[in-house]
């Protein structure tokens, strides 16, 4: 296969070279890239936050594509299941669009009584100069709410990017509100957007332990809760790419720590659950006992049945293309508790330090790929002989084309992927996938029934 | 209920559009140049913008879709796109060979003023398309118009760019099919072999967004209208438009150009508009209307009739696109419903022409917007303040279906949560045999699910 000049050192095969894999720049233009951009970052990080006002401020597109695109779970409000946006016309676009803006904002504040509003722009604003800010600032003296401009015009970097802009936002809400009442023994969870339910899991696992949530940020979120998030205790920060600059400002600005952890998985659901406990071992009497016992009881439910999908996923292959690198990390370990290898792994928007993790992580002979494209994700699937492959939207159809079974790990999962019951729903999905009749009836199964081996 | 804030009363709104009855531009180019055999789409400006596009098509047609974006960054946004474009046409014919790039423009390129014309005119003279190879535009601002007038500035694109006159005229009849389904496109073909008429199609996306399980992922699936398909369209003896808003400025440049005379029909959706189609094809090419066209016909008349006590006077509400949604809703008129709100966010005041046309007699009381604000917020105010019998439109209906517990008809475009349209067609007779009988599960499964014990009955 033909890789671009300019991206062969995006690519890495372990063992064979020395490891100096290029990431984190631009994608060669022309490439018919997975990434997404800016406003994509901002818009799904910011979303689920459910009692707030989210308006688009752009001509139509963003707005539509981004339609309640993410499945965010709310247990209250449902204001941001619906698409707002000043769809800007061609006389805005040479008038400027400002007016629109207020006037949008202000009907909508009325209208619908919003704790706060986010106001995302996209590429075309930050060309014809509306001064967002100004008209965030008058709206929010108007109004009485914070409203917050989110500074994600598309072409300003990558999805990474996004997060921070996003994080930018919330940083302007964290510390607004009355901390007092806030538990000695309450944690924030960032980085957790409720997909399937996912925070509602994650939240009783940790109050079962003893700990008091003070914030999810932001799958189901509030902001009265974001604002008050500053006299938590502890961050405990999932998908670090889009949360992890705003854990490093809430530590310099309130003195409070930080834990990377991931939900995904058996030894990393547990390691989450057990290094909390620790850091509160001298603050919430028990907790650790209370947090063995908790992962003891998961575990006895769910491991019988775990047990069998391993016996039959043995030695099979699987292959990973994901928006963040740190959800790598979990899948690989994720899926060697099912008996499988990874042989390759890549994500759209990695850092050095993630892919020399994820090297580590990894088999000899696995692809290790930075902002890879369908030519190359299908040539390496079918170089690799893999029986999975994990992704987001664009990547489903590729493995189907193939004949090649599929877990989705993004925006379209179903049932719920993180905590230990999560770990089983994944188990039975990888296993239904793989194991699937359908692919007996592709080139590919025909070809492998005639082999005796393989 | 998921779409609580929506209140009854209706306030005045300029300057805010709720839940959009449309998309913008370029992914509408994107699908029609996915309708042309071996071209790659190319989005000229943020990377997101083709990412969208992309999701959105994979989701509805559960398909690979391949197109190619310029990767804007901040420099590009100061400096202008070219740079970006002329990397990305030289890397795009190094790594995927298309015969066609389709660029078609953004919001942020057409803010900042880049000169499709001039970039694709240096690109040739610095060398950097092979021979026999084409770049191609449409001008497709995110601000102007909606997705379906992406579709038309890209259909027009293939006319101004590849449609040419030998001096011969042939006997085949063009067919600008509008934006419509890959099963629809199949269906089209297959309604124009069995009536004998020689057609040329353009843009296709049969074989390209129903492709078959091959156990290979075809970056160029086999589908699509070739380059000389489009070039011999010029020679051709006259040309059916379908869908005014999708198709007729193809038609026109046709016309202007080659001197090819077009007729503008509505889509084939429901039986008048079909009889239209027909009547067009027979008269274009001179031919007779075979019997299994018109068994077909019957076939679908005694459908109707058969279950007519059904549809009796049940009001319906419709969104989507407008050339959709004009037959639909005549059809609807002839199976004696009534469809009362009408609403799409495409701009042009000649679809509420066109619908008061079609079917004001039947139903006086019909209420159509379309254009900025005329979005699913307004259409589900209208509903909480007179209620309806069904409603038909794409996947984004089902918020209102399921609050307002409103019997739902999936049909147009994005369907994200079904599948079934990119392999059975809407139009022609046995598509729209199709929609009555899906209008009429509809009710029946509401029947079923929600009848008494009592009253639950075994024959419909």
């Amino acid at each position: 296969m033909h890789i671009l000049e300019e991206r062969q050192r995006q690519v890495h095969r372990k063992g064979s070279e020395p490891f100096d894999l290029d990431c984190n720049k631009q994608s060669a233009a022309g490439s018919v890239s997975q990434r997404a951009c800016v406003f994509c970052g901002s818009r799904v990080v910011l979303y689920p936050i459910a009692d707030a006002l989210h308006l688009v401020h752009g001509p139509i597109g963003c707005a539509s594509y981004t339609w309640d695109i993410r499945g965010a779970l709310s247990s209250g409000p449902q204001l941001h299941r619906n698409s707002f946006c000043t769809d800007l016309k061609e006389l805005d676009v040479i008038q400027g669009g400002e007016k629109k803006l207020h006037k949008a904002l202000t009907q909508l504040i009325v209208e619908h009584q919003p704790k706060a509003a986010f106001v995302y722009s996209t590429c075309i604003v930050g060309v014809i100069g509306d001064d967002v800010e100004a008209v965030c600032r008058q709206i929010s003296a108007e109004q009485g709410i914070p409203v917050l401009p989110v500074h994600s015009e598309g072409f300003k970097g990558t999805k990474r990017d996004g997060y921070r802009a996003a994080c930018e936002a919330l940083l302007k809400l964290v510390g607004t509100g009355d901390p007092s009442g806030v538990s000695k023994a309450s944690i924030n969870i960032l980085g957790d957007f409720n997909l399937a339910g996912e925070v509602w899991m994650i939240r009783k696992y940790y109050e079962r332990m003893g700990l008091e949530v003070t914030a999810t940020i932001t799958g189901d979120g509030r902001v009265d809760d974001i604002r008050r998030a500053h006299g938590a205790a502890l961050n405990l920060v999932q998908c670090s790419g889009s949360m992890m600059h705003l854990a490093k400002v809430m530590k310099d600005r309130y003195g409070i720590p930080f834990r990377k952890v991931s939900y995904f998985g058996i030894e990393d659901m547990s390691q989450a659950l057990y290094d909390t406990a620790a850091h509160f071992a001298g603050v919430v009497p028990g907790i650790q006992e209370r947090t063995v016992e908790l992962v003891r009881g998961e575990l006895q439910y769910i491991l019988p049945e775990i047990a069998e999908y391993r016996k039959r996923l043995a030695g099979k292959k699987a292959a990973i293309y994901v928006g963040g690198a740190f959800k790598a990390f979990s899948l690989v370990r994720a899926l060697r508790h099912l008996g499988m290898d990874t042989v390759m792994v890549g994500s759209q928007t990695g850092l050095k330090e993630d892919y020399e993790e994820l090297r580590e992580l990894c088999d000899e002979g696995a692809i290790i790929v930075d902002d890879s494209n369908p030519l190359e994700l299908s040539s390496f699937l079918s170089e690799r002989q893999v029986d999975l492959f994990i992704g987001g939207v664009k990547e489903r159809p590729i493995a189907y084309k193939l004949g090649i079974g599929f877990c989705d790990h993004n925006h379209e999962r179903k049932l719920a992927l993180a905590g230990f019951e999560g770990m089983l729903n994944f188990a039975r999905e990888v296993y239904g996938t793989v194991a699937s009749p359908v692919w007996r009836l592709t080139p590919r199964g025909s070809a492998r029934e005639a082999a005796p081996c393989r | 209920m998921l779409l609580r804030h929506t209140s009854a009363d209706v306030m005045e709104r300029s300057a805010l559009t709720i839940n959009p009855a449309k998309t913008c531009q370029p992914i509408g180019a994107m699908y029609a140049a996915l309708g042309v055999h071996n071209c790659l789409p190319h989005s000229h400006g943020s990377q997101g913008c083709c990412s969208y596009h992309r999701s959105t098509l994979t989701r509805h047609y559960k398909e690979p879709v391949m197109a190619a974006t310029s990767s804007f960054t901040e420099g590009a946004a100061v400096f202008g796109g070219q740079a970006n474009l002329l990397a990305a046409i030289s890397n795009i014919f190094a790594l995927y060979n298309p015969d066609v790039i389709a660029i078609h423009t953004t919001c942020l390129s057409e803010t900042i003023g880049d000169d499709m014309v001039q970039v694709i005119a240096k690109a040739k003279s610095e060398g950097k398309v092979p021979e026999g190879k084409h770049v191609i535009h449409a001008n497709t601002p995110s601000y102007v118009g909606s997705h379906v007038t992406g579709f038309a500035n890209m259909t027009k694109a293939l006319v101004k760019y590849f449609a040419e006159t030998s001096g011969h005229r042939n006997r085949q009849v063009n067919i600008l099919p509008g934006w419509v389904e890959p099963s629809d496109m199949r269906e089209l073909r297959r309604l124009a072999r069995v009536m004998g008429v020689h057609v040329n199609m353009y843009p296709d996306t049969s074989d390209v967004l129903d492709a078959p399980h091959t156990g290979e992922h075809e970056f160029f699936p086999r589908g699509g209208s070739t380059v000389a398909e489009i070039r011999h369209s010029g020679d051709a003896m006259s040309t059916l438009a379908l869908g005014p808003f999708a198709s007729e400025p193809a038609a026109r440049a046709l016309e202007e150009k080659c001197e090819v005379p077009a007729e503008v029909l509505d889509l084939p959706i429901g039986l008048l508009a079909t009889d239209r189609f027909i009547d067009g094809l027979r008269h274009r090419a001179g031919v007779r209307v075979p019997a299994p066209i018109t068994d077909d016909r019957g076939r679908l008349v005694d459908l109707i009739s058969d279950m007519h006590q059904y549809f009796y006077r049940k009001r319906v509400a419709l969104f989507g696109d407008p050339d959709q949604l004009a037959p639909l809703a005549e059809f609807l008129v002839t199976m004696d419903m009534r469809p009362v709100y009408i609403v799409t966010g495409t701009p042009g005041k000649r679809f509420e022409t066109r619908i008061r046309d079609l079917v004001a007699d039947a139903v006086p009381e019909v209420q159509v917007r379309q254009g900025a604000q005329a979005d699913m917020f307004l259409l589900h105010q209208w509903i909480k303040r007179e209620g309806v019998d069904l409603l038909i439109g794409n996947s984004y209906g089902k918020y209102i279906a399921r609050d307002e517990n409103i019997p739902f008809v999936r049909f147009g475009f994005p369907i994200l949560d079904r599948v079934g349209h990119s392999y059975f067609p809407n139009v022609g007779y046995a598509g729209a045999m199709r929609l009555a009988e899906k209008i009429l599960n509809a009710f029946m499964d509401r029947q079923d699910r929600e009848a008494k014990e009592e009253a639950f009955e075994l024959t419909m």
